[in-house]
């Protein structure tokens, strides 16, 4: 018969299982070890942070991750290409749209299916992904301002992104982990009355987003708070592969909806905020939160252009069908192939190797936005206070599901 | 630049560095000699010409028992001239182990204390090289092709 005791508890299994890097011998006069996490609702999910401090002061920070760990790369090589998405979901589950995106265009790219997909499905996609790319934003700047002592910002953010969740759950059934989008297609076209109703959305949406510039953005105490704190040099930037907003607030002009031009992204008109450093100095958290605030405007815009699109030149026809393109066996010929696309927090990449034989990838492997930003922390947070540590990890936009994965 | 432009801007500086030259991957992949890979990555990033300032991504693989061949790739990428390249090296599968190329991009820290927590992959003179993901006194290395899992994990079974 099995034990029903599963776990005997034993003090040695909590040292042995992740230790800390520094030890007693290690420390100087007047330094301590602080642990903080996994279980602290500041870390954003289940981050673990060693800290050496000497007083008040950073000395040094050693993230400690995997505690979200669940094996995508290891399932991805025993699965076929499309029953890959959901795993691919619940990476970046803030940003399921756009992880998706991503993953269909690579395995597209793998079958060169990628110029024959209708352009109604491109403007979908692109529509859904710039929805959930709002809602991520959304939870990012209303957590930081809860982070930093606004509590409004946090219910206000998250109402509106609740629009955003019940209008995609329209769409396919499901709040946050969607299997909408499709190698070679869509689950669905989009449901009747949808653009109609995005649209007043969105009107009713820009207001609410300049309101929320006016309330925390702009407010004295945030930007006192948050500005000439945790300062992101542009070289420190590029040399930790940092992407996405925060590579954006250190003040380069590089997104990769402009520089690589995927989907129908280069159709569309839209501007490329980047951090100039007018509060404080350039790249610390008050630039990275205001980096996200304008890049909501030009979601806002994208949507907008889409919506005009698909109620215009590419409109709901009978005969369209966007499970068309979808192939029957996803085969690919055997190659190496590194995919990459702007998630909400930064470059997500997939780097496949397929052999040719068998219908599962023979190696699957996803480069994480939020797993390489988060490597910058101990460059910024040395030598600045333990306060500042949370302001830290909350301008960074960490998901701890893609960090882990 | 060309690919073979590239490739012999390499190999006139790093004599035979670059073994072959394979196109049927995206980004095309340079195959190299795996014990001098700090010092073709520091050219890479530092040559004018190139400027690979940033290192995308960085994969290890493992081609199963059989061929005994376990691979890093590097993916690179030049923000300013945007220009992709895959860095191919291979290592033997009984003793993997390469030097690091931390020192040139810090992006590699991370990279590969994951390559050697998954693959079990040494990465010679890296700062910091313990487990990432998987707790310290995890067995093995998963995404091996020959892995099989312990039986046991602090007395809770493993198998589910």
């Amino acid at each position: 018969m099995a034990n029903p005791i599963q776990y005997i508890y034993n003090e040695d299994h909590l040292r042995n299982s992740e230790t800390t890097k520094f030890g007693e011998k290690d420390l100087k006069t007047g330094e301590m070890i602080i642990n903080i996490g996994p279980q602290h609702p500041s870390t954003h999910g289940v981050l673990r942070l060693e800290v050496v401090t000497d007083g008040e002061m950073i000395v040094d920070v050693v993230p400690h991750i995997g505690y979200l760990h669940r094996c995508f790369e290891k399932h991805s090589e025993s699965l076929p290409y499309n029953q890959i998405i959901p795993y691919v979901d619940r990476m970046d589950y803030l940003a399921a749209m756009n992880s998706e995106h991503a993953y269909a265009m690579g395995v597209e790219r793998m079958l060169g299916i990628e110029k024959d997909i209708p352009k109604r499905v491109e403007y979908i996609r692109v529509l859904v992904a710039e929805l959930n790319r709002l809602a991520s934003h959304f939870v990012a700047i209303g957590t930081y301002g809860m982070d930093v002592g606004a509590m409004t910002s946090f219910f206000w953010m998250m109402r509106d992104r609740e629009h955003i969740l019940r209008l995609l759950e329209w769409i396919c059934g499901a709040r946050m982990l969607y299997n909408y989008i499709w190698v070679g297609g869509l689950y669905y076209d989009l449901p009747v009355g949808f653009e109609e109703r995005c649209r007043e959305f969105i009107q009713y949406l820009e207001p609410k987003v300049r309101e929320m510039d006016k309330l925390l953005i702009e407010n004295k105490i945030f930007v006192e708070r948050t500005a000439n704190v945790g300062v992101l040099p542009l070289d420190l930037a590029i040399n930790y592969g940092v992407t996405g907003p925060m590579l954006r607030a250190s003040g380069l002009n590089f997104d990769l909806r402009k520089v690589d031009g995927y989907s129908v992204y280069p159709e569309i008109d839209f501007d490329v905020p980047i951090g100039k450093g007018e509060m404080g100095t350039k790249g610390d958290c008050w630039d990275r939160t205001y980096v996200r605030m304008q890049e909501c405007y030009q979601s806002i815009k994208i949507i907008s252009q889409c919506l005009d699109q698909l109620q215009g030149a590419h409109k709901r026809t009978r005969d369209l069908n966007p499970k068309e393109m979808v192939p029957k066996k996803i085969r690919p010929k055997a190659q190496d192939l590194y995919v990459r696309a702007e998630n909400p927090k930064g470059e997500l990449g997939y780097y496949f190797r397929a052999d040719g034989k068998t219908d599962q990838p023979f190696r699957c492997k996803a480069r994480a936005p939020s797993f390489v930003n988060l490597s910058v922390i101990s460059e910024i947070a040395k030598g600045g206070l333990i306060a500042d540590l949370i302001a830290i990890i909350g301008s960074i936009d960490l998901v701890l599901g893609e960090v882990d994965r | 630049m060309s690919l073979k432009e590239i490739k012999d801007l390499i190999n006139t500086h790093l004599p035979e560095m670059v073994r072959e030259v394979i196109s049927t991957t995206t980004p095309a992949t340079f195959l190299v000699d795996s014990s001098r890979i700090v010092e073709l990555c520091s050219f890479l990033r530092t040559e004018k010409q190139l400027y690979f300032d940033s290192l995308s991504c960085l994969t290890g693989l493992d081609n199963g028992p059989e061929k005994g061949i376990m691979e890093v790739v590097y993916t690179l990428y030049s923000i300013p001239y945007n220009y992709s390249l895959n860095i191919r090296c291979e290592l033997d599968r009984t003793l993997p182990q390469i030097p690091s190329v931390s020192t040139v991009w810090r992006t590699a820290d991370w990279h590969e204390r994951e390559a050697f927590d998954l693959f079990g992959i040494n990465f010679l003179n890296h700062p910091d090289l313990r487990r990432i993901l998987l707790p310290t006194d995890w067995e093995g290395f998963p995404l091996l092709k020959d892995y099989s899992h312990q039986e046991k994990y602090h007395g809770i079974t493993v198998k589910y």
